[in-house]
């Protein structure tokens, strides 16, 4: 190796700024934040140190249970719905737009980088009930249906959010399984189709099983993100009504800053770091027993 | 029956039929197009129809008609009341510089660890990219702690320094895997010349690396831009907020929900994203999809 490379005050000069400033406000944090775990107070009135008892806490809590069930199901609910409407779109994309996809791969792909804010907002007018029903309950009026109060229920408050998280990202896993597909070498399909494979048989025995590692892979991304769920709920309902939508993240955020708890919030904070780890980890094991089975 | 016929009747047949077949072939493409095109774009029209209707509008015609008449008085209240020139500085402010940073020593960084050789490099690299996976939950509270201390929080410097930071994972992460392209003979050639290498990093390899840097700053321009959960955190003063805190506090503003300037301040955060996707929409797609398959 040309000793060039090895130059060590050039590898601290380029690479030294980055890493201090990643420390400082990334790691030392991270491991600052574990440290508060075992404190009680917040910046303004001091700390105090309390052993284990957030963790106690953590488990007795039943506001942290239903934030982690809420969490989980909504991670469950839209990685399955992410995965699955952006394969279709993909699968849409390749054999039924064909060459005419380009316009509308762009078009579903637009509300990707929306604000959430601002997408959460209109969803909101969308699926008003009062003062003025929304476009839904219009909707839903003309076909002689009664208004729902979408929002003022949790289980109904639930589907406008997984509607509208889909709505926002299934461009986005539209063009990355499209991406995948068209990787697949096109010979694989033309024999396949010479040997008279057609249709959903040419998906189901030829395409899927090749784009697996792109699906395996949007899976992981797509969990890791619905695990730390925060901006859509946040300005779509607020956690609410009541705490029916309030995952995690939102219960962290509330118990530190309106309530002034970093320690426990830190201890919230913690438990969605395992769990997003855990849930990697699990995902990554059971890929790789597969690949070897096969 | 077709072999039989005389061949001055097959074209009359075969066109017709081939043309009703092009269409069939066609009638599922248009029809799926359709539907996904309203998808998208029947909230978005409901949208902009609704930020020119009066308030009167809203609360007694039916939602499918269209404003009584095509002024901007909302918009005018929206930019005005919705403190939008302010709002849209303070985040240009903190993510433009950040951005800019973390460009600079994020493919500084990515140029060290693929390009030089160095003990403990792939420990730095894990390092990197576990900052990928952590949720930023982790990071907020003991950073509130020390703005808070050393009076940062009335300023946008906590916005600024969290924004840099919380970009510099992928971003040296995605410029490495774009180094490791490149010959190391590029930079040795270059070096030799008498170039020392930061010199060969700043005229060779950054340069080389203009299409990269430029997606990597797009994809992070979209985190950045569309923040809330930091920028919700750290700056609460009313003159600190950015679009997004804005936008969220915007109905809070007046007592009961003034719809026409709601509809108008979403379709003002909208249109500026709409204006950067129709020059940029390719790009914006690959960087996008680029980031998260190597994340």
């Amino acid at each position: 190796m040309n000793p060039l490379f090895g130059d060590r005050r050039t590898t601290l000069i380029l690479v030294g700024p980055a890493l201090l400033i990643y420390s400082l406000i990334i790691l030392v944090p991270v491991l600052w934040s574990i440290g508060y775990t075992f404190t009680q107070g917040n910046a303004i009135s001091g700390f105090t140190f309390v052993g284990f008892n957030n963790f106690m806490e953590l488990l007795r809590d039943s506001k942290v249970r239903d934030s982690l069930l809420f969490t989980l199901k909504y991670a469950a609910v839209l990685t399955i719905g992410q995965v699955l409407l952006g394969y279709l779109l993909a699968l849409s994309y390749v054999f039924v737009l064909r060459r005419s996809s380009t316009f509308v791969r762009t078009l579903v792909f637009f509300p990707v980088v929306l604000p959430t804010v601002a997408v959460a907002l209109l969803f909101q007018q969308l699926f008003a009930i009062a003062p003025q029903s929304g476009m839904v309950n219009s909707l839903i009026n003309t076909f002689g249906g009664e208004s729902i109060d979408w929002l003022g229920d949790g289980a109904s408050a639930f589907v406008v959010i997984v509607i509208m998280d889909l709505w926002r990202s299934m461009g986005f896993y539209g063009v990355l399984l499209y991406a995948g597909i068209l990787d697949i070498p096109e010979d694989i399909i033309e024999s396949a189709r010479m040997d008279g494979t057609n249709g959903l048989s040419l998906i189901r025995h030829i395409v899927l099983p090749l784009s697996l590692p792109v699906l395996v892979s949007s899976i992981v991304f797509s969990i890791n993100g619905t695990l730390k769920v925060f901006d859509s709920v946040l300005a779509l309902t607020n956690g609410g009504p009541g705490t029916a939508t309030s995952p995690l993240t939102i219960y962290m955020f509330q118990t530190s800053f309106n309530f002034g708890q970093y320690g426990y919030g830190s201890s919230i904070a913690f438990l969605l770091t395992l769990v997003c780890l855990a849930v990697t980890l699990v995902i990554i094991r059971s890929n790789k027993r597969d690949l070897t089975k096969a | 029956m077709v072999t039989t016929a005389p061949a001055t009747k097959i074209p009359a047949r075969t066109l017709p039929a081939a043309r009703r077949r092009r269409v069939a072939r066609a009638l599922p493409a248009v029809v799926l197009g359709t539907l996904l095109g309203a998808i998208i774009l029947a909230p978005m029209l409901w949208l902009f129809l609704g930020s020119f209707k009066t308030q009167q509008e809203f609360l007694e015609s039916s939602v499918w008609a269209l404003p009584g008449q095509w002024n901007f008085d909302n918009y005018a209240q929206a930019w005005t009341t919705g403190n939008f020139p302010l709002y849209f500085f303070n985040t240009a402010i903190s993510v433009v510089p950040a951005l800019a940073v973390m460009l600079v020593l994020g493919s500084a960084a990515g140029f060290a660890l693929e390009v030089l050789v160095w003990k403990g490099r792939s420990v730095v690299l894990l390092t990197f990219l576990a900052g990928i996976m952590v949720p930023v939950q982790m990071i907020l509270l003991p950073l509130f702690t020390v703005y808070f201390r050393t009076g940062l929080t009335g300023t946008l410097w906590p916005l600024f320094l969290t924004y840099t930071a919380a970009g510099l994972p992928l971003t040296v992460f995605l410029m490495a895997t774009y180094f490791r392209a490149i010959p190391r003979e590029v930079f040795e050639a270059a070096t030799l010349d008498g170039a020392g290498l930061i010199k060969s990093f700043f005229l060779i390899a950054m340069p080389m690396m203009r299409n990269a840097l430029f997606t990597v700053g797009l994809v992070q321009f979209f985190f950045l831009w569309n923040d809330l959960l930091i920028a919700l955190t750290f700056v609460n003063a009313g003159k600190l907020r950015t679009l997004q805190v804005g936008l969220l506090n915007f109905s809070g503003q007046f007592g009961s929900v003034q719809y026409g300037p709601l509809f108008a301040a979403i379709c003002l955060n909208v249109a500026i994203m709409f204006v950067i996707y129709l020059f940029l929409n390719q790009q914006i797609q690959k960087g996008l999809v680029a980031g998260s398959v190597k994340g």
